[in-house]
C-alpha cells in the first residue's frame, strides 16, 4: 500500500506550471541554479524570494507538499546556517556569549545561503511536483538526443528509465507484501541489534531480487514478441509540444537575471 | 474448409539437451489450426502447452519437425513480420505492461513497427474502445485490476490488427471477475472480426468457448476434438488432472448413486431435462 | 483460540491527504476450531480484515481480540509478535516469500524466529514435507529449483511449521490447475479436522466456501454485510446479487431441479456429492409411491 509516498511526488493539477512543457521546466531549473548565484545583497535575495513565491502561487501546489519536500534538507540548511554564523568573522560583533562571537557578516551570509538553499529546493520540488516522472524522462531524452552522435545510447537509457519508473509503485507494493509475509513468519525488522535487523533484511531482499529478475525476463520476452528490436525505425507516441507559454517562462528567467544584475552590488 | 494458418509437423522440443534422461517438453506433436478458429490447448502444468506458445511465435525453435505460420516455416528471417501479425497475451498482467499509462502501453507494438503518429493515435483509441477501457486511457498500471491489465494487453495485441491472437494462460492469475471480463472481450472480438484465437489454458470455462480443443499430456498430443468430444471422455480427463463441466460431474455422481440417465450431459439444461423425462414425469 | 473483531474500522494513511477508509465497523466472531470463509470482491476489505487477524495491521478504531491478546490502535508492537506464531497466514502466491538456501532452512525460518530449537524445527520440517506430498530429496534443494506447485507447498510448510492454532488462507488456490486446487483444499480440510485447526479461508469461490466452511462472512465496501451458516447465506439469492455475488453452482442447479419438480429438497446441498445423494434418494421415494 502506498501509504505515505507518491513516487516522484507528482501531484496532478491544472495550473500554468503543470501545463508547461517538461523540457522548458528542466531548462528553467538548470538556468535558475546558475542565476541564483548572481544574488549577493538583501535586495537581490529579496527579489529571488519574491520570484520563487510567484512560481509557487502559479503552481497551485498545497503547502503540505512543499513542506514535505523541504523536510529532508531542513537539517542541512540549519547546519550550513550555523556554520556561517559561527565561522564568518567580518563586520561588527552583534552577539557575544562566553567564547562564542557572532559577527554581522556571519549572520548576513548565513541568511543568504539559507535563502539560496530554500529557493533551490523549492523550485526543484515544484519541478517534480508538477511534472510526471515520465515527462521528465521524455524531456531528458529529447534534450540529450544530440548526444547520440557521440554514441550515447539515449533511446535505450530513456526506455530503461521509463520502464523502471512504471515499475516503482508495483515494486513498492510487492515489497510491502513480502515484508508482511515475512513478518507473519516472525521476522522482525524493527527491533533487535543492528546485526539482527540486517539479517532480517535478507528474507525481504532475496525474494524481491528473484522476482525482479523474473519480471525482467518476462518483460524482455513480451517486448520481443511485441516487435521491439531496438531504437531503429521506432516512432514515438508520446509527444512533447512546445507552446508560447514555455518560451515565456524561459524569457522570464532572462528578465530575472537582468534585474538581479542591475541590483547586484 | 478454411485454410491452414498454423501447422506443427512432428515437432519435438527439449529444454535440456544435455540431459537425455529428462523427457522432451514436446514429443512428436502435430496439429493444424485453421483461419478463424478458436482453438484451446489444454493440459496439466508441465504438459507442454506453454512450450507450444513459444514455438508458435519464434521464441523457441524446435529441434525436430517444423512450425509453419501463414503457410511459411518460421525462421529468423520472417520472424518479425510474423510477430506483427500475431498478438500475444501472457500470464502475468504486470510483467507485460511496459507503458507508463494504458494508452502508452497499447501504443508500444505500434511504435516498434514504425507506424506513423496520426495512425497510431487512431489505432490506440480504437483498440482501447474495443476492450472497454476508454475511461482508463491515462491510468497507471498499479491502479488497475488484473482483469483490466489483461484487457489492456489484449488492446495492445490487437492494435496491429493481427490475424492471430494467442492467449498464453492469460486468465490463470485472474479472479473470477477478471476472467469473465477477458473472455467476454475475446468473444466479442471474434464476433466482430475473423480473428483466429489460440488459447492456452487449464480453465474449463475458457476451453468450452473454443471450437476445438487440443489436449496435451506429458509433452504429447493426447486428443483433439470439439469440446463435447473431449469432455465426453469423462474420467480420463479427471485422471489427467483436468476439470469436467459441472453438469457432467453431477451426471457421473448421479450414475454412481444408481440413477439412470440417457447420457452424461455437458449442459445443465440437458441434465435437468433428462431427469424430468426419465424420472419425474412418470 | 478464539478471534473476535469488535467494531473494527481501519483507515490507510491516516492523517495525511491520502487517508482512505478500508473497514467500517466490522464485527466478526471466529470461534476456536471453526472453519470460517470470508468472501468478497477485490476492494471489499477482505484483505484488510485478513491482515488484522495476526496484528499486521491494528484497527484505527475498535478492537480485535486474538486469543487472550487485545489489539487496539495504540498497542505497542512487542506484545503483538507472539500473536503471529499463533495465527499463521498463508498469503496469496506464497511461493513469493521463499528465500533461503535450502528448502529445509526456509521451512525452519518461521519456527526458529519464535524460539523453537533447531532440532525441533528440523523434525517439523521433515514431517511437513511428507504431509504435503513432497519427496524428501527436496529438503536439500534450493527452493528456486523447484516447480511452481512444489514451491507453494514449501511455503505452506513454512507457515505450518510454526504450529499455529489458527490458519488463515488467502486465495490458496490462485494460479493452480484443477488437480492442484483440489489437493490443496482437501489437505487444509484434513488439517482442520485432524488437528482441530481453526481455519479462515479468504476466497472468491462460493463453491469452496460451500464445501468446506461452517460459517461464511460476506464483505462488501469495507463492511461485513452478511454472516451465517452456508445454508443461511444461500437462502438469500437477491441479497447476494446486490453484492455482485452468485450462488454456488450446485445450489443454483438444485433450484433449477426444484423448479422443474415443483418441490424442494429437505436442505440446501452444499456439494455436488450431497446433491446427487439427495436427488437419488428423492427419486427412489418417487418410484416407491
Amino acid at each position: 500500500m502506498l501509504e505515505k509516498m507518491i513516487f516522484g511526488r507528482y501531484i496532478p493539477g491544472d495550473s500554468f506550471i503543470h501545463r508547461l512543457d517538461a523540457r522548458a521546466k528542466l531548462i528553467f531549473v538548470f538556468l535558475f541554479i546558475a542565476i541564483v548565484f548572481i544574488a549577493n545583497s538583501w535586495i537581490t535575495y529579496g527579489i529571488l524570494f519574491v520570484f520563487t513565491f510567484l512560481i509557487i502561487r502559479m503552481s497551485k501546489i498545497r503547502l503540505y507538499f512543499l513542506i514535505n519536500g523541504l523536510k529532508p534538507v531542513v537539517l542541512l540548511i540549519i547546519f550550513t546556517f550555523l556554520l556561517h554564523l559561527i565561522f564568518t568573522r567580518e563586520g561588527s560583533v552583534i552577539f557575544e556569549w562566553k567564547f562564542i562571537k557572532i559577527y554581522e557578516e556571519g549572520l548576513r551570509q548565513g541568511i543568504f545561503i539559507s535563502i539560496r538553499f530554500f529557493v533551490l529546493v523549492i523550485l526543484t520540488s515544484i519541478l517534480t511536483l508538477t511534472t510526471t516522472p515520465i515527462s521528465i524522462t521524455d524531456a531528458l531524452e529529447a534534450l540529450l538526443n544530440p548526444l547520440k552522435k557521440w554514441r550515447l545510447p539515449v533511446h535505450e537509457l530513456a526506455l530503461m528509465m521509463s520502464i523502471s519508473l512504471r515499475f516503482i509503485p508495483t515494486l513498492m507494493d510487492e515489497t510491502d507484501k513480502i515484508m508482511k509475509a515475512q513478518m507473519a513468519r516472525g521476522s522482525d525488522m524493527t527491533s533487535g541489534s543492528l546485526k539482527e535487523r540486517m539479517n532480517a533484511i535478507v528474507p525481504l531482499l532475496i525474494p524481491l531480487f528473484v522476482s525482479a529478475f523474473k519480471r525482467a525476463e518476462d518483460l524482455a520476452t513480451a517486448m520481443e514478441v511485441r516487435g521491439y528490436k531496438g531504437g531503429e525505425g521506432r516512432t514515438r507516441y508520446r509527444k512533447l509540444e512546445w507552446a508560447t507559454r514555455d518560451t515565456v517562462i524561459l524569457l522570464s528567467l532572462v528578465v530575472l537575471a537582468i534585474i538581479l544584475l542591475y541590483f547586484r552590488q | 474448409m478454411k485454410s491452414e494458418i498454423i501447422s506443427l509437423q512432428e515437432v519435438t522440443f527439449t529444454y535440456t539437451e544435455e540431459d537425455k534422461n529428462i523427457r522432451p517438453a514436446l514429443d512428436n506433436v502435430s496439429f493444424t489450426i485453421h483461419e478463424g478458429e478458436w482453438v484451446a490447448i489444454v493440459g496439466h502444468n508441465g504438459s507442454g502447452k506453454s512450450t507450444l506458445a513459444r514455438l508458435m511465435n519464434g521464441l523457441l525453435f524446435p529441434q525436430k519437425g517444423t512450425v509453419r505460420i501463414f503457410g511459411e516455416t518460421l525462421n529468423e528471417q520472417n520472424l518479425w513480420e510474423t510477430r506483427s501479425q500475431m498478438g500475444m497475451v501472457f500470464q502475468n498482467p504486470d510483467n507485460q505492461f511496459v507503458g507508463a499509462t494504458v494508452q502508452d502501453d497499447v501504443a508500444f507494438a505500434l511504435e516498434n513497427n514504425g507506424i506513423p503518429f496520426e495512425e497510431m493515435v487512431e489505432r490506440v483509441q480504437q483498440s482501447i474502445e474495443k476492450v472497454n477501457m476508454s475511461n482508463f486511457v491515462n491510468s497507471e498500471p498499479h491502479h488497475l485490476s488484473g482483469g483490466q491489465k489483461q484487457r489492456v494487453a489484449i488492446a495492445g495485441a490487437i492494435a496491429l490488427q493481427p490475424r492471430i491472437l494467442l492467449l498464453d494462460e492469460a486468465t490463470s492469475m485472474l479472479d473470477p471477475q477478471g476472467r469473465e471480463e477477458v473472455l467476454s472481450i475475446v468473444r466479442k472480438l471474434r464476433e466482430e472480426t475473423d480473428l483466429t484465437v489460440i488459447s492456452i489454458t487449464h480453465d474449463l470455462e475458457e476451453a468450452l468457448l473454443a471450437d476445438r480443443i487440443i489436449m496435451m499430456n506429458q509433452g504429447e498430443k493426447y486428443a483433439v476434438g470439439t469440446p463435447e468430444e473431449i469432455f465426453l471422455r469423462g474420467q480420463e480427463l479427471v485422471d489427467l488432472g483436468l476439470d469436467l463441466p459441472f453438469a457432467m460431474n453431477v451426471s457421473r455422481l448421479l450414475r454412481d448413486q444408481g440413477v439412470e440417465l440417457v447420457a452424461e450431459h455437458m449442459s445443465e439444461e440437458e441434465l435437468v431435462n433428462d431427469l424430468w423425462t426419465s424420472h419425474f414425469n412418470k | 483460540m478464539d478471534i473476535t473483531l469488535q467494531q473494527v474500522s481501519y483507515a490507510y494513511a491516516k492523517n495525511t491527504p491520502f487517508e482512505k477508509r478500508a473497514l467500517f465497523d466490522v464485527n466478526l466472531d471466529i470461534p476456536s476450531g471453526s472453519y470460517q470463509a470470508i468472501i468478497g470482491h477485490t476492494g471489499s476489505g477482505k484483505s484488510t480484515v485478513l491482515q488484522h487477524l495476526n496484528a499486521l495491521l491494528k484497527p484505527t478504531e475498535g478492537s480485535i481480540k486474538i486469543g487472550d491478546v487485545l489489539v487496539k490502535a495504540d498497542q505497542k508492537n512487542k506484545h503483538l509478535r507472539k500473536v503471529r506464531q499463533k495465527v499463521g497466514i498463508v498469503f496469496q502466491f506464497p511461493e513469493h516469500q521463499l528465500f533461503d538456501e535450502t528448502v529445509l532452512k526456509d521451512i525452519m525460518f518461521g519456527p526458529m524466529n519464535f524460539g523453537v530449537p533447531a532440532e525441533e524445527a528440523k523434525s517439523r520440517a521433515i514431517e511437513l514435507t511428507r504431509l504435503l506430498g513432497l519427496p524428501e530429496e527436496v529438503l536439500e534443494k534450493s527452493p528456486f529449483d523447484l516447480s511452481g506447485g512444489q514451491m507453494r507447498r514449501v511455503a505452506i510448510a513454512g507457515v505450518l511449521a510454526m504450529n499455529p492454532e489458527v490458519l488463515v488462507l488467502d486465495e490458496p488456490t490462485a494460479g493452480l490447475d484443477p488437480r492442484g486446487r483440489k489437493e490443496i483444499m482437501d489437505l487444509f480440510y484434513r488439517l482442520h479436522q485432524e488437528k482441530g485447526l481453526t481455519t479462515v479461508l479468504v476466497t472468491h469461490s462460493m463453491e469452496d466456501a460451500a464445501r468446506y466452511a461452517d460459517r461464511i462472512a460476506i464483505m462488501h465496501d469495507g463492511k461485513c454485510v452478511l454472516e451465517g451458516t452456508p445454508q443461511e447465506i444461500f437462502e438469500n439469492e437477491e441479497r447476494l446479487l446486490d453484492y455482485r455475488l452468485e450462488l454456488p453452482q450446485c445450489v443454483k442447479f438444485q433450484k433449477k431441479v426444484e423448479q422443474m419438480m415443483g418441490k424442494k429438497l429437505p436442505t440446501i446441498c452444499l456439494t455436488e456429492e450431497k446433491l446427487a445423494e439427495e436427488l437419488a434418494r428423492l427419486m427412489k421415494e418417487e418410484r416407491e409411491v
